[in-house]
């Protein structure tokens, strides 16, 4: 919609530009779908010509300003060898199918728009915390950090941005790429918004770390040294995840979250159990 | 800066914060559509070099120098793109609306895409269809008929007869209320509301110093600005079925959302500017937020007189309850709650007020009833009809939402004060917390049957919900409590029902006008009755609902004297849905059969009766006439909002008069063209406006074969009326020259009709569902669902089908998962259409539909209404079904995923 209000778009990517009153532009999904009517500038970072993605020996690199229908394409078009080693490049799809925006909204929003969104049920959120992400900030004082993004999108709607911070980019380190995982989801509709997204991934040396999003109000990482049973799983569900975190919006009652979180962590489990002992046979 | 739309470049600055969807339509564009302006409908979806995005979305800026397609430069001239015509071959839309951003997004489609529909269609909303159609024109399925030849036997009743307006709902030529090109509104102003924060409270001041500095702004509106005549925004036929109760702007506000002051300026943006700088000192008064609370003794009066809060209220009782239900073997006694609904139309409200060169008062809005609208402006205002005209664009879907008047009070108000043209359109947000939603309904039943299948007693206690304003409430009420429990003989009946005014959100009428409400209490009851005895539930059904020739009574000892068995086809929709759900069994694919174990299975079926018209009077009148092309031109007064009518009005005229259907031209819903329409509320567009075609028609053939007569000399022969000529004695005369003829000697070969709406008829609907309930998630999976309808003589197969499909597919949004929620301090918290969801694609099952034979004696040509009343059985029996398959019974909607989870997770603990 509309943002009357807005009275200039400046194309910058630098976070010394950045004055009160101004918003982060990328795609654009998210600030013109709710619209606004206090934003006075645009700052439009699309022009930055940042890659959108880069391969390299630590793993891949992922421009805040790549568009969802970039990344989604991005397993059938990289490098046989990278696609054969990244076996978690699997999640991709599976997280760009967990919009509720179509694809054609993909064409246009991007992985970084969907993090500083902070959607508990924010699909790139969930992709990039359970690959273990870590997240590129620019800071207005010329300085950057390094931020995982697990530790990024702090609770709904709200991250560990600072006022005029900027996400640059994401990287996911090549030794999480390289593992073995699996995806759960649950929502109150056929296709619609996540109710409980969880993401299990084991890695070359045999640690287990499972993430849930959606149904907390901020990713949840819980790791162990080797696949836990049933019981130590749930038993650190329950330790890790407050009452107060389970998250209660339209898009599912917070004692439902809990059961499906605690559901498709078994299955989970119990399918990397299966593929594990499967690739161990070969 | 130089942009491409359509492949002409055009020079044009869009401001900073504009996005693509308004740019374009400033540049022309009209076809791209504001569904929700938030990226989740896809009505304004559009091709940035090549690619499919929605519009709304878009900023507009940067699409400069990139090739920009909307709907209109789709075709290659007057070549249609394959997919344009595939939504014409399969009628892939109902009020069109939808249907650019449909076009131009599966335009954009791959052959792969296309084999996974719900995935990639997601981004699509349709209300109307629910999808079945949209489905057949994506995968170029041709459903409707080839045109009818000029044979002079051409009975177009009957057959599906495209709907006249698809070629340019295909090629966004179609005008809906906000398409009107700029130039036609020279010094156009906006306006915009400043809603009330409290749920109830006295406007003590409001500064407007501030807003009527913003550079742009015109004029601030408040109560004083406003007439003191009171009204209801609900229309009828007669405006004391309604309480008067509403101001234009008032100086108490009852509900969070209600409009407190107006601000008109020449642009959007300053009008909103205007609005967040207005001033305004309230005084609080106190809340009555639910029906409880409005009931309690010494509650406030959120309408100062009217005692308890009590709108309307009903008693009655046929027969003795008490002794019904003593003599009972089973005795059935719950309470079952209906929620909130949004209409979701996919055109808001909107309406521009202007003058035309006489100085007449003219309003384009989105309505269903212009006439209603014009007598109430001339009401509120004072002013003399032929002072007003009330017209409506193609009007993008109605539910039952645009039988208010929500939006022409106040632009009139605005444009009579400043003698300007001014134009109010509603946001989506807008729509869901200030427009009006399904009362939600209480209802307590009591209900006994005895071993033998008879049922011996129906109590039924309601409470409605009507929110901040009476709008509906008594209509809703009545209504509700009619058909719902006619259809059943029982000797014992007792009704207790009261609508009740809370400071919420006003409910309003909404497809099946109570009834939904009704029948989901009676049929889940029905359902635990006949299992309480151990009886089939349909057959239970099958023994005690009326057969032709009962009395239908439900609130009244006397049945109401102009409702009749004009046909019945109850009997045969029962045995449609018992044979469909046993074939249903057998089949690998619907029998559920290949589910694992935890899945419950079960099935569920429920019957609805609706009257074929509301009571107490629905006006239509028509004109017709030959026009000097050869073609007939006919006036009527009823809307089309995607209902079909329409079509059906070309239908039943051509029939008359042995021609085509595209040779009747029809103009509509427009005060101007007609005496009087009641509207198209009702289930009304064939039945009532129908027939008044039909009148005209016939009388006009009577006419025009007399006057053909006298053209052809020397015989006795009779005249025949063909498609495009009249022949006689082997002699031919074209239309076209029969017009000419007539015009020259002086004949006027036109002809009016009109219908009353009384005596009227009943439709019946039964609906089954056989679903899986998973156990571990809650999820309710439709395995099969059947739907039989006795529509009479079926005027269009094709259109009642999609309007069946249609109103099953809102129910399961009704059944399933929609909810308008409100919070505790009386806000409407599902503000986005991201909170609430309505059914895509994805949600809607085929549905196996089919037609009772019969004709009907009073409707036009056999026919009876179809258009509510799908929406009717839909949610008690999937509720049904699932009680079949868990044990559990769901006596509140919607059945959420969540909720039927814990529920089912309760009941094994």
């Amino acid at each position: 919609m509309d943002m009357p209000t807005v009275s200039d778009l400046v194309r910058t990517s630098n976070p010394g530009d950045w004055r009160p009153g101004d918003a982060w532009l990328a795609g654009g999904t998210v600030l013109f779908s709710y619209g606004s009517d206090s934003l006075q500038r645009l700052l439009d970072i699309t022009g930055a010509g940042w890659e959108p993605l880069s391969v390299s020996d630590g793993g891949l690199e992922i421009a805040a300003t790549c568009t969802i229908a970039e990344l989604y394409a991005f397993p059938g078009t990289a490098p046989a060898g990278v696609r054969a080693e990244w076996r978690a490049l699997d999640l991709v799809p599976l997280c760009c199918d967990s919009f509720v925006a179509s694809f054609k909204v993909w064409n246009v929003s991007t992985v970084g728009g969907n993090i500083c969104t902070g959607l508990p049920a924010g699909p790139m959120t969930a992709l990039t915390a359970a690959l273990d992400g870590i997240a590129v900030i620019h800071s207005p004082g010329g300085t950057s950090r390094e931020i995982p993004v697990a530790d990024l999108v702090i609770g709904d709607g709200r991250t560990a941005l600072a006022p005029g911070e900027l996400l640059r980019s994401v990287t996911l380190p090549a030794a999480a790429l390289r593992a073995r995982t699996a995806f759960r989801r649950q929502s109150l509709t056929n296709l619609g918004r996540s109710g409980a997204l969880l993401i299990g991934r084991v890695d070359g040396d045999g640690t287990f770390v499972l993430t849930v999003t959606a149904a907390t109000k901020r990713p949840v990482q819980l790791r162990f040294a080797a696949l836990p049973t049933g019981v130590e799983l749930r038993a650190q569900l329950s330790e890790q995840i407050d009452a107060e975190l389970w998250h209660d919006d339209v898009h599912g009652l917070p004692e439902w979250r809990r059961y499906m979180t605690g559901r498709l962590a078994e299955e989970i489990r119990a399918e990397l159990a299966a593929s594990g002992s499967k690739e161990g046979s070969l | 800066m130089t942009y491409r739309i359509n492949k002409t470049e055009v020079e044009a600055a869009p401001f900073p914060g504009q996005c693509l969807r308004t740019f374009l339509r400033e540049q022309g564009s009209l076809g791209v559509k504001k569904g929700c302006d938030a990226g989740d409908c896809g009505a304004c979806t559009v091709h940035v070099d090549g690619k499919p995005v929605h519009s709304c979305l878009y900023p507009a800026v940067r699409a400069e120098g990139r090739e920009i397609t909307t709907i209109e430069g789709l075709a290659n001239g007057e070549e249609l793109h394959p997919m344009q015509q595939q939504f014409l071959d399969a009628q892939g839309f109902q009020c069109g609306f939808c249907t650019a951003g449909m076009v131009m997004t599966a335009a954009a489609l791959d052959e792969e895409q296309k084999q996974d529909l719900p995935r990639n269609l997601k981004g699509n909303l349709c209300r109307c269809t629910g999808y079945r159609a949209v489905g057949d024109a994506v995968c170029g399925h041709r459903t409707v008929d080839v045109p009818a030849g000029t044979s002079p036997a051409a009975r177009t009743v009957g057959a599906c007869i495209p709907a006249p307006a698809g070629p340019d709902i295909v090629t966004g030529r179609a005008r809906y209320t906000m398409d009107v090109p700029a130039a036609e509104l020279p010094g156009l102003l906006h306006l915009k509301i400043l809603r009330s924060p409290h749920a109830h409270a006295r406007v003590v001041s409001i500064d407007a110093g501030a807003a009527l500095a913003v550079p742009g702004v015109e004029a601030v509106l408040t109560h004083k600005d406003a007439p003191g005549q009171l009204f209801s925004t609900a229309q009828h036929e007669l405006h004391t079925d309604d309480p008067d109760d509403t101001r234009i702007l008032d100086d108490v506000v009852r509900f969070r959302g209600q409009r407190v002051a107006a601000v008109v300026a020449a642009s959007v943006g300053a009008a909103e500017e205007g609005v967040r700088a207005l001033k305004v000192d309230y005084e609080l008064l106190p809340a009555v937020l639910d029906t409880a609370s409005a009931l309690a003794d010494g509650a406030p009066e959120v309408h100062p007189g009217t005692a308890g809060n009590i709108v309307a209220e009903l008693h009655s009782e046929l027969g003795d309850t008490a002794a019904g239900l003593s003599a009972a073997d089973v005795v059935h006694e719950k309470t079952y709650e209906s929620q909130r609904l949004q209409h979701m139309a996919l055109e808001t409200h909107g309406s521009i007020a202007s003058f035309d060169e006489a100085g007449r008062l003219v309003v384009r809005t989105s309505t269903q009833v212009p006439f209603l609208i014009r007598r109430a402006l001339c009401r509120v205002f004072g002013l003399k009809p032929e002072s007003v005209r009330v017209l409506t664009g193609r009007v993008g879907g109605g539910f039952g939402g645009k039988q208010e008047m929500l939006t022409e009070d106040l632009a009139a108000l605005a444009a009579l004060k400043l003698n300007r043209p001014v134009q109010l359109e509603l946001t989506r947000r807008e729509q869901f917390t200030a427009a009006t939603v399904r009362h939600p309904f209480s209802v307590r039943v009591r209900a006994g049957a005895t071993r033998d299948g008879t049922l011996t007693a129906l109590e039924l206690d309601v409470t409605t919900n009507t929110g901040a304003y009476g709008n509906h409430a008594p209509g809703v009420m009545f209504h509700g409590c009619g058909e719902s429990v006619a259809v059943y003989r029982c000797d014992n009946k007792k009704v207790d029902a009261r609508a009740v005014y809370t400071n919420t959100v006003p409910s309003g009428a909404f497809r099946g006008y109570g009834l939904s409400q009704m029948i989901f209490a009676v049929e889940s009851a029905m359902d635990e009755l006949a299992r309480g005895i151990g009886m089939d539930p349909l057959e239970f059904r099958r023994r005690n609902v009326i057969a032709r020739g009962d009395a239908m009574l439900s609130t009244s000892p006397v049945p109401a004297e102009d409702v009749h068995y004009g046909s019945y086809g109850l009997d045969q929709c029962v045995e449609l849905v018992r044979a469909a759900m046993e074939r249903g069994q057998l089949s690998a694919e619907t029998s559920g059969d290949n589910l694992d174990d935890q899945w419950r299975i079960g099935t569920g079926t429920a019957v609805a009766m609706i009257d074929t018209v509301p009571p107490r009077g629905h006006m239509s009148h028509a004109r017709i006439r030959l026009q000097e092309d050869g073609r007939y031109g006919l006036d009527v007064g009823t809307s089309e909002f995607g209902n079909g009518t329409t079509t059906v009005h070309t239908q039943l005229a051509s029939t008359a008069l042995h021609t085509t259907a595209d040779r009747i031209v029809i103009r509509q819903s427009d005060t101007d063209l007609v005496d009087h329409d009641t509207g198209a509320y009702g289930s009304t567009g064939t039945v009532v406006a129908g027939k008044a075609s039909l009148a005209a028609a016939e009388e006009l053939a009577v006419l025009l074969k007399g006057f053909a007569a006298s053209l052809f000399s020397n015989t006795s022969a009779q005249v025949t009326l063909l498609a495009d000529a009249v022949e006689c004695a082997g002699g031919r005369i074209s239309l076209a020259d029969v017009a000419v003829r007539a015009k020259d000697a002086g004949i006027d070969l036109s002809a009016q009709g009109r219908w009353g709406g009384t005596p009227r008829s009943v439709a019946f609907n039964v609906q089954g569902f056989r679903v899986g309930v998973h156990t571990g998630t809650g999820e309710i999976r439709i395995l099969q669902s059947v739907h039989a309808a006795d529509a009479g003589v079926v005027m269009n197969p094709l259109q009642c089908r999609g309007q069946i499909e249609g109103g099953i597919a809102q129910a399961l949004g009704a059944a399933l998962f929609e909810k308008v929620q409100v919070s505790s301090t009386g806000e409407v918290t599902t503000k986005i259409l991201r909170e609430y969801h309505v059914p895509a694609f994805a949600d809607v099952p085929r549905t196996e539909v089919y037609f009772a034979q019969t004709n009907d004696s009073l409707g036009p040509m056999g026919a009876k209404s179809m258009s509510e009343s799908p929406f009717n059985p839909v949610a008690p029996a999937l509720a049904n079904a699932v009680r079949d398959a868990t044990g559990v019974r769901f006596s509140v909607l919607p059945l959420a995923r969540d909720v039927v989870f814990l529920a089912l997770r309760e009941a094994r603990a």
